[in-house]
């Protein structure tokens, strides 16, 4: 009965989180088909806008995976991706969504398991808040 | 630079009510290197824009991007004459020099503000802006080794200190630091601290703001057939 299949765009660092999702297929750790990963050379590549822009297609959550702390390819890139994803927070405030469909988590490349696993938790925390309302004020729109 | 910073987005919001399609147009001067009003910030308020209308009416609200070098000049503006026309109302992401030049260009559309203009000044560090000029119209640099106590001092002293400053800190606010402070311990530095002994007449402010918007005129830089037409002269 319940028809809701949460989207959710994954921004992965090729340095970690990227690897560490293939690690997880690899060893058969299921993770939600809800995630939609989207390989960056690093999560500072990452852009206000681009996390915008995934909400404003209709995506009902985003996941930004980078490095642990301290562990960053390019020393600083994690950091300036939750500088920014602290500021997206503030804007989907103001557009009306909640902040807490966007989340950050910080894995290494052997954390295949951990990555299912938080994947999971943040599918389950966009599946709470139901589907985004710019989602089905699209599919409305393509209705009619 | 002039700093200036976006507005709450639910301000904007209401601006645009009733329009179906907008114009967000960005400079590509002051407010770029600031962040305010730069491509990428035309990027993400003309997103949250969509986003924000179609939550609240369900609606789609057209929101075109576009990036001029230099909102306060007439030649800049130029590529935006035929397609403005099309638009509802332009959102403007310059500072209040570029909303005004916009608006007296096209005078037949709507221009509305998305940024507040907040001063000029300089990045004192990544991410931070601070006030170093008002514009007053007769500076005083040279006497006060390079530090404005008319837009860094909160009295607008020209004389000293006032009983306020402690430990070099201003008592308006104790993240500021006190000009006069800063003054005297660059005049220290510099070996001239005899110069800061004269006492400084009251500062004559019809340079600044007292008589009206301000302009300056160039003869030799005019053009023949403009001299003469705007009057006065």
């Amino acid at each position: 009965m319940d028809p809701f299949h949460p989207e959710v765009v994954a921004f992965c660092c090729r340095h970690c989180a990227y690897a560490a999702a293939d690690l997880a297929g690899g060893k058969r750790q299921p993770y939600p088909a809800a995630i939609k990963i989207v390989e960056l050379p690093c999560t500072g590549r990452i852009d206000v806008v681009n996390i915008l822009h995934a909400f404003e297609d209709g995506a009902d959550g985003v996941l930004i995976a980078g490095c642990l702390n301290g562990s960053c390819h390019y020393i600083k890139g994690n950091l300036y991706a939750r500088q920014r994803l602290d500021y997206v927070h503030g804007l989907l405030g103001e557009i009306g969504l909640e902040a807490e469909r966007a989340r950050m988590i910080n894995i290494s490349a052997a954390m295949g398991v951990q990555f299912a696993e938080l994947a999971g938790e943040h599918v389950e925390t966009v599946r709470a808040l139901g589907p985004s309302p710019l989602r089905r004020k699209i599919k409305q729109g393509e209705a009619a | 630079m002039i700093v200036a910073e976006k507005k709450p987005l639910d301000a904007i919001a209401r601006m645009l009510d009733g329009c179906g399609r907008v114009l967000a147009v960005g400079c590509g001067t002051c407010v770029t290197v600031c962040f305010s009003g730069g491509g990428k910030e035309v990027a993400t308020l003309a997103a949250s824009l969509r986003m924000k209308r179609r939550m609240e009416e369900g609606k789609p609200l057209e929101v075109t991007e576009a990036m001029v070098q230099r909102q306060c000049e007439w030649e800049y503006l130029e590529p935006l004459a035929e397609q403005i026309k099309e638009y509802d109302a332009v959102l403007s992401l310059g500072c209040g020099v570029g909303v005004q030049t916009l608006a007296e260009r096209f005078p037949a559309t709507r221009i509305l503000p998305a940024l507040d203009t907040l001063f000029m000044g300089l990045p004192s560090a990544q991410g931070v802006w601070e006030e170093r000029c008002q514009g007053c119209g007769a500076c005083v640099l040279d006497k006060t080794g390079g530090i404005c106590p008319v837009s860094r001092c909160a009295k607008q002293l020209f004389n000293g200190p006032c009983g306020g400053s402690q430990n070099g800190r201003c008592e308006v606010d104790a993240a500021l630091p006190c000009a006069w402070h800063m003054i005297w311990e660059r005049a220290e530095a510099l070996g001239m601290t005899e110069s800061l002994m004269a006492i400084e007449a009251p500062k004559d402010w019809a340079t600044s703001r007292d008589g009206g918007p301000r302009r300056m005129v160039r003869d030799d830089l005019r053009l023949p057939a403009e001299q003469g037409q705007e009057g006065g002269e």
